[in-house]
């Protein structure tokens, strides 16, 4: 957090001078280390097995705030007969189909519910990355779940996830991760002690925990821990994502995603969703609690604002204009189909792929493969300029006399040359004003998308074609100023706040939605931002002039909202937990829910509401039910459904690894998207063979001057100067295991790539002994590229792609690989390092990577049994050594 | 010029007599550096503004002068960030005045080992064209049973987390409706 969020650390920083204990987990001793009290490192892609012995922790010692979780979650449900363990089942659960490499979820149920559920396979959600709806809802459960409050029942969830951790014990942990067994307890101690009715305690996550194959159920396993202790919803409590981007989350809540639509209503699916009604109560679940029970508003209200005057109740909005997926269209299958040929135009908006993204080579090979590319951005970029300068050309794979591709770089504005809002990790809204108009052709993309749908607009004028009628009737009138025609950010602001159709009155919370065509809302979550007609994100009130919870700083959503779940603060009387901790209460005098924040809960509900019979959406949440929501107004400890990979997290070995798993037979995640594609080799792990051809386990994160894929900061003289080359760094021992020199060079391989970078010999890494043998792990900044002041390899160029199956992000914050000294081969030699790797691994284009592992032999592959790793992979071979 | 500014000009002299006897601050500033005034001072305009790079969101001011940003600094008002910004958000400025930027469009031909100039206007026009082409060319309109799909594969797009939420509403807004569906951004990598 220091590196990457330095800013944000300072209340870290003041968090601890009042007295808080900082831990810090992480491969690397970085910054964040030095500050904090105690640091562990640990082994890249075993965050659950860690996490899983904090649980365990809890569980045994009874150390779980036994109040908060018997009001608040699902601890006392009595789950199905029918559900196997990952216990009794090697690391699978019941459900599993090794044809589909999905789960079906009837066992996960709860008791009398498995025909109430979806009973399916799951891989459809997985293609369609279902999990990414759950950002603002829970899944569907029916509301009434048979419950035990004693918690003895052995079918309770409570029961259930003591026997699913009682292996993660402190030495499996060590086992595992690496981390020693009394450092593992001064953690699980001190997150405990610090939790509960007086105190509060924080998880705070970078978003490379998503990178990862089994990226969601880590923050699953934080959000066990976090619910367990009654950290969720009370201040100075809480599981917080770090995200990296100024409006990475704005991009999701107003998703460019593929799967989404403003306020995360799904994009509509062909087969499950060919009608509005079908697609609505796909999201409404008629009949259960909480909020989603409006979404039919929300839906229409959205579709209104796409197209206006066109969109009725009688046609249902025009809801037979809408896109259809029909499985897998990620970033990463798009990218696999443009080296199939089957893209023809890309845009590429303030991103760059070539360097950004796992696999560079796949990457600038599709583009390489396109009819026409464009590319937005400020600077000029790797991924414009890969058809005459990148590690392709250099290998004769590209030929720009050969490489077909059309580009057009359009020069865009930057953040102080247009206004707008971008929204904060914590979901706060901040509207920046324009200082100076941009330079020369720059252009904001405001400018760009309204005047290409003018353009197309006018172009279509005359068509009678039934394809172009979405495009002619979509309102797309936004009033312009200035000599650009720039179109107003401001009313764009107002329309996705929604408004009054009849009168343009704009809305002051979602709950004016309506469903018949009297509301129009760009982004439901987003309603009030512009509440009584004033930009509430523009609000500046100084910290000065506030108290600490700064509601007039900005605007945050939903409803201005600092803390999500914020009724959870106060016990099921209403009454805070502890004077300490208050935040939200029930004032009964005045009848309703007050406090520093926006209640989450209906303001004059009191505690003692209980739902009539028959009730649903938000009437039917009981006055104790803090999750509103959720499905049934609970945090969930165990999921029956939305997660695709299992109700309870599981500790699966990275797709690459060293090791074989030591907790189960199954190796990994075996719902893991993969993409069996003739580029997208997968270095072995065992239980297969040939995994000691890449003996190393290698990670990448960000350095605190550099920005992703560098195209904000390789190209700015300051940042370049204080970063200025690529490197790896290497332990002291694993720099004397393969003979690298500190400040020399190295090269490492994969079965995509091999990459050159500067040796830093430091302690800052460390060999892990884990499982009785020593695993080195090496760490590589992923900036750099060839274009911009300071150039350098590509780490994400050693990355293959093996996807999460929640959310289909990437797994690229742990691979395996071979490092060696010296410079790397140039050229075509370059292309027979790499295929020489592939060919000892056995790593054929129709490999098949095995995703069911139970029945393999549980025991360590050969060069795994030793206790120090043999550095096998030199031995055996190398033409271009 | 009198006696008494004669010697009050002399920096050891106020280092004895001042309130700065270490010579450190006031005691040894120049008239030159007297006479100085910061660029934030004599700035045209201020524009509130939020730093680009990471999600922490620190408020930046951004100071203005004829058209050009002369000065980005931390805004302390801002309850997120009390003032202060990081090595990135520091050097928004030379982000924004980077003599690297591009300002002109670029554009390569099919098979072409250089870029060419192009009007801002043509290119958008020769976009729009080759978007109708590739929607004619790859629309699936239903699938085999005859369900609705309206939509292209042919067309992709990359890009928003570094873009206002507004942007991204009218890019998906517009790529919704020419039914282009395989819109990603950074939330998806
Ligand atoms: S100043 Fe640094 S910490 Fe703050 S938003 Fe910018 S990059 Fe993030």
């Amino acid at each position: 957090m220091a590196e990457a969020h330095p800013v944000g650390f300072q209340w870290v920083m003041e968090a601890k001078k009042r007295g808080a204990k900082v831990f810090h987990v992480d491969p690397r001793f970085t910054r964040t280390s030095a500050l904090a009290d105690t640091y562990l490192p640990i082994r890249a892609g075993t965050d659950i097995a860690l996490l899983g012995g904090v649980v365990r922790y809890i569980l045994e010692n009874e150390l779980d705030f036994r109040e908060y979780v018997l009001a608040y979650t699902n601890a006392a449900n009595i789950v199905s007969e029918q559900f196997v363990d990952t216990e009794d089942l090697d690391g699978l659960f019941s459900g599993y189909n090794p044809d589909t490499g999905s789960y079906d979820h009837a066992s996960w149920q709860y008791e009398g519910q498995e025909d109430n559920a979806k009973i399916r396979g799951t891989g459809k959600e997985r293609d369609s990355a279902s999990g990414l709806e759950h950002e603002s809802h829970g899944e569907p459960v029916p509301a009434q779940a048979p419950r035990d409050e004693t918690l003895q029942h052995p079918r309770c969830v409570y029961q259930i996830l003591k026997r699913h951790f009682s292996r993660y014990t402190p030495e499996m942990v060590a086992r595992v991760c690496g981390i020693p067994e009394e450092k593992f307890l001064e953690l699980a101690r001190a997150w405990t002690e610090n939790s509960g009715r007086e105190r509060t305690g924080a998880l705070v996550y970078s978003v490379g925990w998503t990178q990862h194959s089994v990226g969601v159920q880590y923050i699953r396993t934080g959000s066990i821990i976090q619910t367990l202790l009654g950290n969720m919803g009370r201040p100075g409590g809480g599981i917080l994502a770090l995200r990296g981007h100024a409006s990475i989350q704005g991009s999701t809540d107003i998703p460019t995603l593929f799967n989404l639509l403003p306020g995360y209503l799904p994009m509509p699916h062909h087969a499950d969703h060919p009608t509005f009604d079908e697609w609505v109560d796909s999201i409404r679940h008629p009949g259960q609690k909480g909020f989603w029970g409006n979404s039919r508003a929300f839906a229409a209200s959205l579709l209104k604002a796409y197209w206006g005057d066109a969109a009725t109740p009688e046609n249902d909005f025009c809801y037979g204009y809408m896109p259809r997926m029909t499985g897998d269209h990620g970033t990463y299958q798009q990218v696999l189909n443009m080296i199939d040929g089957r893209v023809k135009g890309y845009f590429l908006l303030g991103q760059n792929p070539a360097v950004g993204s796992a696999h560079g080579r796949a990457q600038r090979l599709g583009m390489a493969n396109l009819d026409w590319l464009v590319v937005r951005d400020l600077f000029m970029i790797e991924s414009a300029t890969f058809w005459k300068n990148s590690p392709e050309v250099a290998t004769g794979e590209i030929v720009p006399e050969e490489c077909r591709t059309e580009v057009f770089f359009l020069p865009a504005a930057s953040h102080v040359e247009k206004e707008g809002t971008f929204t904060q990790t914590q979901r706060l809204l901040q509207w920046r004003e324009k200082a100076v108009d941009p330079p020369g052709d720059a252009r904001s993309e405001l400018w760009f998308f309204y005047h290409l749908g003018r353009v197309l607009r006018e172009k279509l004028a005359a068509s009678t074609e039934r394809r172009d009628r979405a495009l002619l009737d979509l309102a797309w009138d936004y009033p312009t100023h200035g000599p650009h025609a720039e179109p107003s950010a401001e009313a764009v602001l107002k329309e996705i706040n929604g408004y009054e159709v009849a009168t343009g009155r704009p809305l002051n919370a979602f709950g004016e939605a309506r469903d018949d065509g009297s509301t129009a809302i760009g982004c439901w979550i987003y309603s009030g931002v512009y509440a009584d007609g004033v930009n509430q994100a523009a609000r500046r009130r100084s910290r000065h002039e506030q108290d600490w919870v700064a509601a007039e700083w900005g605007w945050a959503w939903p409803a201005n909202r600092r803390t999500l779940y914020n009724r959870a603060s106060a016990d099921p009387d209403g009454r805070p937990w502890s004077e300490r901790k208050k935040y939200v209460w029930w004032d009964a005098d005045a009848g309703e829910w007050t406090g520093y924040d926006v209640p989450d809960f209906e303001k004059t509900k009191p505690p003692s509401y209980r739902p009539p019979e028959g009730a649903s959406g938000p009437a039917a949440l009981a006055g104790d039910d803090p999750f509103v929501m959720q499905g049934d107004g609970k945090a969930w400890l165990y999921a029956p459904s939305g997660v695709l990979d299992g109700p309870l997290p599981t500790h699966y070995e990275p797709a690459e690894s060293p090791m074989r798993n030591p907790l189960y037979g199954q190796q990994a995640n075996p719902t893991r998207k993969i993409y069996e594609h003739p580029i997208n080799r997968m270095n072995p792990s065992p239980p297969e063979p040939h995994s000691q051809v890449f003996p190393y386990v290698f990670t990448v994160s960000r350095l605190t001057e550099h920005h992703t894929a560098g195209g904000m900061s390789r190209t700015v003289s300051r940042l370049a100067e204080l970063q200025p080359e690529m490197f790896v760094e290497v332990s002291p021992e694993l720099a004397g295991e393969v003979g690298l020199a500190h400040l020399g060079w190295a090269h490492l391989i994969s079965g995509r790539a091999v990459i050159e970078a500067r040796v830093l010999v430091t302690d800052r890494l460390t060999p892990l002994r884990v499982d009785g043998r020593i695993i080195h792990q090496v760490w590589l900044p992923y900036h750099f590229g060839t274009e911009g002041l300071v150039t350098g390899d590509s780490a994400n160029d050693l990355f293959g792609i093996t996807l999460d199956p929640n959310v289909l992000i990437q797994e690229s914050k742990v691979g395996t690989c071979d490092i060696r000294p010296g410079r790397r081969p140039t050229g075509p030699p370059l292309l027979d390092l790499v295929g020489d790797y592939q060919r000892r691994a056995a790593m054929t284009a129709d490999r098949k990577v095995p995703m069911v592992t139970t029945d393999a032999a549980g025991g360590d592959d050969a060069a795994g049994s030793t206790d120090e790793q043999s550095p096998a992979a030199h031995q055996d071979g190398e033409p271009h050594a | 010029m009198g006696f008494k500014t004669f010697i009050q000009g002399w920096p050891v002299y106020r280092q004895l007599t001042g309130t700065d006897p270490l010579g450190r601050g006031a005691a040894a500033q120049s008239a030159r550096s007297a006479e100085l005034a910061p660029r934030t001072e004599t700035a045209d305009g201020m524009a509130r503004s939020v730093c680009p790079y990471c999600a922490v969101g620190c408020g930046q001011r951004v100071f203005h002068s004829d058209g050009k940003v002369t000065q980005i600094e931390g805004d302390p008002d801002s309850p997120i960030s009390r003032g202060r910004l990081c090595p990135k958000g520091s050097a928004s400025k030379s982000l924004v005045t980077s003599p690297l930027r591009q300002t002109k469009v670029r554009y390569r031909r099919p098979y072409a080992t250089e870029w060419e100039d192009l009007d801002l206007d043509v290119a958008l026009d020769m976009i729009a064209d080759r978007i109708l082409a590739a929607r004619a060319e790859t629309w699936e309109d239903v699938d085999d049973e005859g369900r609705p799909l309206n939509r292209t594969l042919g067309i992709s797009s990359l890009g928003g987390a570094t873009l206002d939420n507004e942007e991204n509403y009218l890019i998906k807004k517009l790529f919704t409706a020419m039914g282009a569906l395989q819109i990603e951004n950074q939330a998806r990598i």
